[in-house]
C-alpha cells in the first residue's frame, strides 16, 4: 500500500501545473478562484489553449486526440485543472458528447463532429432534463417522429447549461412511445441549434446568473444521419455518457482550492483583536471540512487505483459515495467563504465599472457561489437518487 | 499510489479472519472468555502467539516479524469485527510499541512468546486524556527509583505482568518535561490493583503505587523524556483503534443489512422502505470515509515528525469517531427493539464503538489538534 505518487507521476503533475499556470491567463484563473461567472470568451479562451496544448480531450481515444494515460494520470489531470483554478474544458464537448460519438457514432459522424468538438468550433449543449423528467429521466416526453429522411422533434428541455452559447445540442428523444419499457424507446440525436423551431429561453438562477436555459423544439426537422448509433438505443449511450463523469464527480481539486482560499482570506480578515483565523470555532469548522475532504480524496484514490482490477459493469457504490460526499464538501467550502466575507457577503455586486466593490473584491462573489452551489447535490443524479442506487445496487435492499 | 495488500498481508488477513471466525463466530464464546479470571482466554492468547500475531509489529532483529502499522491495521480490523476481548491493543500495540521505541529488546521476547502481557498506566483522576498531566512521582533511591501515586482506568491493568507507568521525575504536574516511563512488575511490593469490567466487555483496573521500589533498569527511555515516546505510541494506538472501529462498523453494518432484509412489518421487509434505505446508505458512506482515513492513519503512524503525524492521526480519529457515532446509533435505530437486548450482538458493537470514541481523546479534542495545527497537509 502506498499513498504517494511515483516520481514519474510527480513529474507529470509538475509539468501540468507549469502549463496551466503559464498558459491560462491569470485573470481567468482569478475569476475561477473567486467563483465568479465566466463569460463565453473566458470559457472559449481557456478551452482553446488547453486544446492547443493537447490537454482538452485526454479521455478520448488516442486517434481522436486523446491520451494514453493511466487512471492515476487522468486523476492527477483533473485534480490539477481544479487545484489551479483552470476552467474545465467544456464538459458537454469533451466528457459527454465527444466520447459518445467516438464510441457509438458512424465514421462519417466522427469525421464531421469530433475535430470541431475537440477545438470548441462547435459548442455543445445537453438536452436531457425536462420539466417532467428530472431524477426520472427515462420519463422524458420530447418526441422524434421519423418522416422520410428526417426526424420531427417536438418537446421541451430544461436546465440546459450554457445553452445560450451552444451551436449544437445532443438530445434524448422518444422514438418509440409504444416500447415495453420506457428506457427502450429513446434515441440519442444531434440537433443544430440554428434549425427552425428551436427556441432558447433563459432561466435566471438564485445567484442572479444566466447559466441555464429552457430549450423548446417545435416541429424541428433533423436529418436522420444525426442519429447516434441505433434508434431506440439512446438510453444505453446516455448511461455510458453519465458513467464517464465518474472520475470528476468528487471534485476534490475544487474543494481543496476553495478551502485554501478560505484559510488564506480568513488570515487577512480582521476579527476581534486579530483575524478570523484566530477564532477557534471558525478553525474547527474548517478542520471538519478539511478532514472530510482528506477522507474523500483517499476514497477517490482508492476508486482510481481499483479501476485496474474491476470489470466496468460490476456494481460499484463508490461513484455514488463520491457524489454525495463531494457535493456536501463543495457546499461546506462555499458556505465557509460566506462566513469569511461576513458583512461584505451582503451587498449586491455593482455592475457599473465606476463603482468599486463595497468590501474586499473577492467577497462579493461569495454569496452567489454559495447560492449557486446548492445545485451540486441536485444535479448529476440528486443525492437522494445516489442513496437509492447504493441501497438497491449495492446493499441489496 | 497503490491500495493492494501484499501477498504476505493477504495471507495474514486470511489467517486472522479465520482465527476470529473460529474464536468468536459463536457469540456465546465471548461471554465465556469474559468470565475467565483475566477477562479473556489465555488459551486464545496462546493461539495469537503461535500465529506470530504477538510479534507482528517488531523488527526481526528484535525477535519480531517485521510488520508495521498496516499489519497492525489488518489485525485490529479483525479484532473489531470479532469484538475480541484479548489485550492486543494494550499489550502488543502499546506495550510492545513502547518497548520497541525505547529499544528494550530484552523484554520483547516474553511478549512475543505470550509469556508476559503489558498494560499502559497513564490516566490519573485529574488528567483525562492529557498525557502530560502526571501527578505520580518517581524519585531516585540509591541506584533505583521509588514510585508513588495512583493510576486510573488502566485497561487490563489487573492481569498485566508489567505495567508501564508514567511518573514525574521533575517539574510541575502539567509540565511537558520531566515525565519518565517505568516498567513496574504487576506484583511488585506496593502495587495494589482493583480490577473491574468495562461497559464494552473488557477489563480495567485502578492502581495504587505506594513506595514502589524499582531497580535502575525499570526506567524506559530517557529520564524526563517520556512524553514524546508516549505521544508517539498513542498515535500508533490511535491508528490501531481506527482500524478496530472500521472492523466493528463493517460487521455492524452487515448485521444491520441482514436484519433489514429479514424483518417484516406491514407485510414487507423493512429494508424496502426508502426512509430506511437512505439511512443504510449513509452508514456505508460513513464506513468508507472511515476506511480511507484509517489507511491514512496507518501510513502516518510511524512518521517520526510529530508536526506532520499528530494532526494526521487526530484527523483520522476525529473522522472515524464521527462515523462510529453515526453507524452505532443508526444500527440500533434501524434494528429497533432487538438491538436493545443484551442477547443480541448489535448492542455490543454499539457499546464498543461508543467507548472507543473516547479512547485516547474524544472528537472535540482531536478536532482541536487539527484546528490548532492549521489544518491538514496535502496527501501526495
Amino acid at each position: 500500500m502506498e499513498l504517494r505518487y511515483t516520481p514519474e507521476e510527480i513529474a507529470f503533475r509538475e509539468e501540468l501545473r507549469r502549463t496551466f499556470r503559464e498558459k491560462i491567463p491569470a485573470e481567468i484563473r482569478r475569476k475561477v478562484s473567486e467563483g465568479r461567472h465566466l463569460d463565453r470568451e473566458d470559457i472559449a479562451t481557456a478551452h482553446r489553449i488547453l486544446h492547443a496544448e493537447g490537454l482538452a480531450t485526454p479521455n478520448w481515444p488516442v486517434e481522436w486526440g486523446g491520451k494514453d494515460w493511466s487512471p492515476v494520470q487522468r486523476y492527477i489531470y483533473i485534480e490539477e485543472v481544479q487545484a489551479n483554478a483552470v476552467p474545465m474544458p467544456l464538459s458537454f464537448n469533451v466528457a459527454m458528447v465527444g466520447p459518445v460519438i467516438a464510441n457509438f457514432g458512424s465514421e462519417a459522424q466522427k469525421q464531421r463532429f469530433l475535430p470541431p468538438t475537440a477545438s470548441l468550433d462547435i459548442w455543445w449543449a445537453q438536452g436531457f432534463s425536462e420539466p417532467g423528467a428530472g431524477s426520472d429521466l427515462a420519463g422524458l416526453k420530447t418526441t422524434a417522429k421519423r418522416e422520410g429522411d428526417h426526424y420531427i422533434l417536438n418537446g421541451q428541455k430544461t436546465w440546459t447549461t450554457l445553452g445560450q452559447y451552444a451551436d449544437w445540442i445532443f438530445v434524448l428523444a422518444r422514438t418509440n412511445p409504444a416500447a415495453e419499457k420506457k428506457q427502450k424507446g429513446i434515441s440519442f440525436i444531434l440537433v443544430d441549434m440554428k434549425s427552425p423551431g428551436v427556441t432558447v429561453r433563459p432561466i435566471i438562477t438564485i445567484d442572479g446568473a444566466h447559466e441555464v436555459n429552457e430549450v423548446f423544439f417545435d416541429e424541428v426537422k433533423v436529418p436522420v444521419e444525426n442519429l447516434i448509433g441505433e434508434e431506440n438505443k439512446g438510453w444505453d449511450y446516455a448511461k455510458f455518457l453519465l458513467s464517464n463523469e465518474r472520475n470528476n464527480i468528487a471534485r476534490v481539486g475544487f474543494s481543496k482550492e476553495k478551502l485554501a482560499r478560505v484559510k488564506e482570506r480568513a488570515k487577512e480578515t480582521p476579527a476581534g483583536e486579530g483575524t478570523l483565523w484566530d477564532d477557534a470555532d471558525f478553525r474547527r469548522r474548517v478542520a471538519i471540512a478539511e478532514i472530510e475532504l482528506k477522507a474523500l480524496e483517499i476514497t477517490q484514490m482508492r476508486a482510481v487505483a481499483a479501476q485496474r482490477h474491476r470489470a466496468a459493469d460490476k456494481p460499484d457504490p463508490t461513484s455514488s459515495i463520491l457524489k454525495i460526499k463531494g457535493s456536501e464538501i463543495q457546499q461546506m467550502a462555499t458556505e465557509l467563504m460566506v462566513t469569511v466575507a461576513g458583512p461584505y457577503a451582503v451587498p449586491m455586486p455593482s455592475h457599473s465599472h465606476n463603482e468599486p466593490p463595497v468590501g474586499p473584491d473577492w467577497a462579493e462573489a461569495a454569496a452567489p457561489l454559495f447560492f449557486n452551489y446548492r445545485k451540486v447535490s441536485i444535479y448529476g443524479g440528486s443525492n437522494e437518487i445516489q442513496r437509492n442506487i447504493i441501497a438497491k445496487a449495492f446493499l441489496g435492499l | 499510489m497503490d491500495f493492494d495488500l501484499t501477498e504476505e498481508q493477504r495471507l495474514l488477513k486470511e489467517s486472522v479472519d479465520r482465527l476470529m471466525a473460529g474464536a468468536y463466530g459463536d457469540f456465546e464464546k465471548r461471554r465465556g472468555y469474559q468470565e475467565e479470571a483475566k477477562g479473556y482466554s489465555p488459551k486464545l492468547w496462546a493461539q495469537y502467539a503461535e500465529m506470530g500475531l504477538l510479534g507482528l509489529p517488531f523488527p526481526e532483529a528484535q525477535g519480531g516479524f517485521g510488520g508495521g502499522p498496516l499489519e497492525t491495521m489488518i489485525v485490529m480490523e479483525a479484532v473489531g469485527r470479532g469484538l475480541a476481548v484479548e489485550p492486543y491493543l494494550t499489550s502488543v500495540v502499546i506495550g510492545g510499541g513502547l518497548l520497541r521505541l525505547a529499544g528494550r529488546d530484552d523484554l520483547i521476547g516474553e511478549l512475543v512468546g505470550g509469556e508476559a502481557t503489558f498494560a499502559l498506566a497513564t490516566t490519573e483522576r485529574q488528567s483525562r486524556d492529557d498525557l502530560f498531566d502526571v501527578a505520580t512521582t518517581a524519585r531516585r533511591s540509591g541506584e533505583g527509583w521509588v514510585l508513588d501515586g495512583a493510576k486510573s482506568v488502566v485497561l487490563y491493568g489487573e492481569s498485566a505482568d508489567h505495567l508501564i507507568v508514567s511518573a514525574r521525575t521533575a517539574g510541575q504536574r502539567r509540565d511537558r518535561d520531566g515525565i519518565s516511563l517505568f516498567l513496574v512488575p504487576g506484583d511488585a511490593r506496593g502495587v495494589s490493583r482493583r480490577g473491574y469490567p468495562t461497559q464494552d466487555g473488557l477489563r480495567a483496573a485502578e492502581i495504587q503505587l505506594e513506595s514502589v521500589q524499582l531497580p535502575a533498569g525499570a526506567l524506559l527511555g530517557a529520564e524526563g523524556g517520556g512524553l514524546p515516546l508516549l505521544e508517539q505510541v498513542v498515535d500508533i494506538a490511535l491508528a490501531a483503534l481506527c482500524a478496530e472501529a472500521v472492523g466493528a462498523m463493517e460487521a455492524l453494518h452487515e448485521l444491520t443489512l441482514d436484519y433489514l432484509k429479514q424483518r417484516k412489518q406491514f407485510g414487507v421487509t423493512i429494508g424496502s422502505f426508502q426512509a430506511v434505505q437512505h439511512r443504510a446508505a449513509d452508514m456505508l458512506v460513513a464506513l468508507e470515509q472511515a476506511r480511507s482515513m484509517t489507511i491514512y492513519a496507518a501510513m502516518m503512524a510511524e512518521n517520526p515528525d510529530p508536526a506532520a503525524r499528530r494532526p494526521a492521526i487526530a484527523a483520522a480519529k476525529a473522522l472515524v469517531n464521527r462515523s462510529a457515532e453515526l453507524i452505532g446509533k443508526e444500527a440500533i435505530q434501524l434494528h429497533g427493539g432487538i438491538a436493545m437486548t443484551m442477547e443480541y450482538k448489535a448492542g455490543h458493537y454499539f457499546k464498543r464503538l461508543s467507548m472507543l470514541i473516547n479512547q485516547f481523546g474524544d472528537t472535540d479534542r482531536h478536532l482541536r489538534v487539527v484546528a490548532e495545527a492549521g489544518g491538514l497537509e496535502p496527501a501526495a
